[in-house]
């Protein structure tokens, strides 16, 4: 053994590497930098959700709060003022649960469903409307919005929520549908095959075959529909009233009136409390809210 | 013989019915509303929609308004600067996040959690870091840069700019993990083989890997520069359109006139240019997608 | 003669997984050898590294007499070919030739030379303005085997060239392959799951398993000497039939095979090294077992029935049972045999193959 050591001379192993060589100076250093700057907002929102008004007027919006108060986000939530209403983003808070969680569960039962006849029972003509559809997801939606306002005034459905659970679906329908499709088209036609040899008519094989085996689709698509609806700020604003205005709009309008002094540390906790739905999903769902987005905009 | 043989209409019928809501979306919302609104531009319908056609008066009404013109600049200007702003960012940040680094899903995590937000506290965030009195401005003149000026959002002349910066925080983290995606699909041995050849990193992915991810970079550019056009909360949380009128958005326009200016007409006409431009942009793409897939 | 290219002490490991361990490997000036294993034996990882694609974790790798461990792919002097052709799409052929020399700083002349003589020797000129997109599967990977040859390299990399091509193409391209190393005769490394391609263009083959060689040899003495049970289950097809048993020594020096078949005298097998008994692997290949009348002329003799016919034109395959063992047996592809019929088979020790039970190493 020491006869071969001796003659493996010069260079042997890994090639050495300096942990701090330009290459990663550079690659690493940019991109701490960029992520300084995208958590820069985040930091000033927190930061100036836990000072006092005085503290800020003196101080800098990057500091930390010399003394922490929690009093900004129990105003945000339960005091700030709306016009007459002065019941906090609560009231906007539960709203946008009531809004949200129908107009989830339909959309995606919707689409699934969509989705499924598309792959598996094609029918004739169903591509067209599939065409259209996704087309439809490029359409501005300034284009429709005055034609739904007609057709849910004329269902009675004009400014609730029922209506706005529908408009929320609709809206949803071509990512959704386009989701859904991909994927069934994607499990083994041969089950489909079996299960209709078997006797099982449509929703049969819907239920009891591709529902078992979609569960990671449709969560992806409960992350993209949550965040989505959550985030929704026209609709909102145009086919609800007041009292039902979702948190966006009622966050919006808290921070944007023109009226009375302007308490920026309760409208950054108002801001906070809003984003948090939306980044809880995003920091829990981790992998499989990149899928979705990847998944739901590459294969358009 | 064949007495049985269902109707044609009958076959995969449940299927049928299940996909009545996909049919009345598409036909009823989609071209029906888009037909409705195109029809109703060419009228002088005020307060109600009516069916008094008065040509192309809307539209000329609408060029010869300055709000409307702002409008459009401001749309071309943020829409030219995310597009290559966000692209260039966010094609660098994914080719950086390929070379086999550490904690790379902690910074997508950092990249990409704004594009989690919406719209209305992405702006309200950056109406609050940009505010003179207090956000960036403040703090480096309290550093002793006395004549250091960054008020985009009280200066008309780079307000548009202010909004830009918001836009390219929420949107440049997609961008980023739809390139490296992309980046992701490139053959491995792509790779490999450019390095026996002794090409350079930076050559390959220009001459290389940058063609072969043409798809990817336009299906990219079609979605972003569609939502581009519909930009509405942002403005509406982080300026109001405002300082004056040096942030209008061509979408705003459209909701302001339909629903607070009572003059239904020009929302109209406004919102068919609105679906002019998404068509501009849309059916060469599709026409390019579908004529590439005949081509095999 | 130095050897061409030479792996001392090789290790690699991702993390704590050992992928190669302490490998050492020479191959001569001239050389076609051919890496063999199934997936996962560390073939494509040796490869990789002998291109310096890899970092290996310990240990030299040689190439002419350069020490080139640490150096990059492009400066040691190879030429590569992939399973996936890894041509650059947007180019043409032409460029996908040109594109490392023109980067390589050769002259306009230099370059156009050598694009021209690659393209002749591989008969694609007509297609050098032709862009992948429209070559069919055997042109592309001519091309990327231009791509190779353009370097004008010692040492060629072969990883799994053949593997995403049709059979029929597989087999021409193969042929063609062998050719082009008869008139260049470059060494050549060639990793590939198919032992046919092994055995057709080897000068050796090493079989790999588990990041190590387990046998370095020629192609006729690793299907007739295999040095180890693995070794000959791996090569031929079907597989080889194999006996458990007990070895033991008589008082005249004969070893004895006892196996709930018989009891077999393994009289003219040459033993690597003298036994004297223990547990054993009787090994014997399908086209080495007589069947029928001819049965009779060999020295091991056994009644078995047939359960079995595979009939492929050329031959015919037989799955007969002796008590509860079976025995595949390779028959002439014309004769007629029937499930149930009764097949007297036999052999000879001296084309047998002997393993220990437990070493599974050839006594």
């Amino acid at each position: 053994m020491a006869d071969m050591t001796s003659t493996l001379s010069g260079p042997r192993g890994p090639k050495p590497r300096k942990v701090l060589s330009r290459n990663n100076i550079m690659i690493y250093g940019s991109l701490i930098v960029v992520s300084l700057y995208y958590l820069l907002p985040l930091w000033v929102m927190v930061m100036t959700s836990l000072k006092g008004m005085p503290e800020i007027r003196m101080g800098n919006i990057f500091a930390p709060p010399v003394e922490i108060t929690f009093e900004p986000w129990v105003k945000a939530w339960s005091e700030a003022c709306t016009g007459l209403n002065c019941d906090g983003l609560s009231r906007g808070f539960w709203n946008s649960v009531r809004i949200t969680v129908p107009s989830v569960v339909v959309s995606i039962a919707i689409a699934s469903v969509n989705g499924y006849a598309l792959a598996n029972w094609r029918f004739r003509g169903a591509d067209v409307f599939f065409t259209i559809l996704i087309f439809g997801a490029f359409i501005p939606y300034q284009v429709m919005l005055y034609p739904i306002v007609i057709l849910l005034r004329e269902m009675g459905l004009y400014g609730s929520l029922t209506g706005l659970v529908i408009v929320h679906s609709v809206f949803g329908m071509p990512i959704l549908t386009l989701l859904f499709r991909n994927y069934f088209t994607s499990l083994p036609e041969e089950l489909f095959k079996a299960a209709r040899v078997d006797g099982a008519g449509f929703w049969r094989i819907y239920f009891q075959i591709m529902l078992p085996m979609s569960l990671p689709i449709f969560v992806v698509a409960m992350i993209l529909q949550v965040t989505g609806i959550w985030n929704d700020f026209l609709f909102g604003v145009i086919y609800t009233k007041p009292d039902l205005y979702p948190m966006t709009v009622q966050l919006n309008n808290i921070v944007n009136s023109v009226q009375g002094v302007k308490e920026y540390n309760v409208n950054m906790a108002a801001t906070l409390l809003t984003g948090l739905v939306p980044l809880a999903i995003y920091f829990i769902s981790g992998k499989l809210f990149v899928r979705g987005i990847a998944a739901g905009a590459v294969k358009g | 013989m064949a007495a049985s043989r269902p109707n044609r209409l009958f076959r995969n019928l449940t299927a049928k019915i299940a996909a009545i809501p996909m049919i009345l979306t598409a036909l009823v919302v989609f071209v029906g509303g888009t037909l409705w609104t195109v029809v109703y531009s060419f009228t002088g319908s005020k307060m109600l929609p009516k069916l008094k056609f008065v040509g192309l008066d809307q539209y000329e009404r609408l060029w010869d308004t300055r709000r409307w013109m702002v409008s459009i600049e401001n749309l071309l200007i943020y829409g030219i600067c995310m597009l290559v702003f966000s692209f260039v960012i966010g094609f660098i940040l994914a080719a950086l996040m390929d070379q086999k680094i550490r904690f790379e899903s902690t910074f997508r995590t950092i990249i990409l959690y704004p594009y989690a937000l919406s719209f209305i506290v992405t702006g309200l965030v950056w109406q609050w870091v940009l505010n003179p009195e207090f956000g960036i401005q403040h703090i480096l003149r309290s550093l002793g840069w006395e004549s250091f000026t960054f008020d985009p959002l009280y200066n008309a002349d780079i307000a548009i700019y202010g909004v830009l910066i918001a836009g390219l925080w929420q949107g440049t983290g997609l961008i980023m993990v739809l390139m490296l995606a992309g980046l992701r699909g490139i053959d491995q041995e792509i790779w490999k083989a450019s390095r026996v050849d002794g090409i350079p990193a930076w050559k390959t992915y220009v001459f290389i890997v940058i063609p072969m991810m043409r798809p990817v970079f336009i299906t990219t550019l079609v979605l972003v520069a569609a939502a581009i056009v519909k930009v509405y909360d942002l403005i509406v949380a982080q300026t109001g359109g405002g300082p004056g009128i040096a942030t209008e958005m061509p979408a705003k326009y459209v909701y302001d006139y339909m629903f607070g200016g009572q003059n239904l007409g020009q929302g109209f006409a406004a919102s068919t240019m609105m679906l002019l431009a998404v068509i501009i942009v849309v059916i060469p793409w599709a026409y390019m997608e579908f004529g590439s897939k005949n081509r095999g | 003669m130095d050897p061409s290219i030479s792996i001392k002490d090789l290790h690699l490991s991702f993390g704590a997984v050992e992928v190669i361990n302490a490998l050492n490997l020479d191959v001569g000036q001239g050389e076609f050898l051919v890496l063999l294993g199934s997936s996962g034996c560390g073939k494509s990882t040796l490869l990789n590294c002998i291109a310096g694609l890899l970092d290996v974790s310990d240990g030299q790798i040689f190439i002419q007499g350069n020490n080139v461990t640490w150096e990059e792919p492009s400066r040691r002097g190879i030429g590569m070919v992939f399973q996936s052709y890894a041509l650059y799409p947007q180019m043409t052929v032409e460029g996908n030739l040109s594109f490392g020399l023109k980067n390589a700083g050769f002259s306009k002349t230099e370059v156009a030379e050598r694009v021209a003589k690659a393209a002749r020797i591989l008969q694609i000129e007509p297609l050098l303005k032709r862009k992948p997109a429209a070559l069919s599967g055997g042109q592309r990977q001519r091309v990327a085997i231009g791509r190779a040859l353009v370097r004008d390299v010692d040492v060629f990399l072969f990883d799994e060239p053949l593997s995403n091509l049709d059979a029929k193409l597989r087999t021409d391209l193969r042929a063609e392959i062998k050719e082009l190393h008869q008139t260049l005769r470059n060494t050549m490394i060639y990793v590939t799951h198919d032992q046919i391609e092994a055995m057709t263009l080897a000068d050796r083959i090493a079989i790999m398993r588990g990041g190590q060689i387990l046998q370095l040899a020629s192609p006729k003495e690793i299907y007739n000497r295999p040095n180890c049970k693995y070794v000959a289950d791996f090569i031929g097809s079907p597989s080889m039939n194999f006996l458990a048993g007990a070895l033991s020594t008589e008082a005249d020096g004969t070893v004895r095979f006892t196996c709930p078949s018989g009891v077999f005298s393994l009289d003219g097998y040459a033993f690597d090294a003298p036994v004297r008994g223990g547990e054993g692997w009787l090994g014997i290949r399908p086209e080495h077992i007589a069947s029928g009348a001819e049965a009779a002329s060999r020295a091991i003799q056994l009644d078995a029935t047939v359960r079995l016919v595979e009939p492929l034109g050329s031959d015919t395959l037989v799955r007969v049972m002796v008590a509860d063992q079976s025995f595949w047996v390779r028959m002439d592809g014309r004769t007629e045999v029937r499930e149930g019929d009764p097949l007297p088979i036999g052999f000879n020790p001296g084309r047998c193959n002997v393993f220990d039970k437990t070493t599974e190493a050839r006594l």
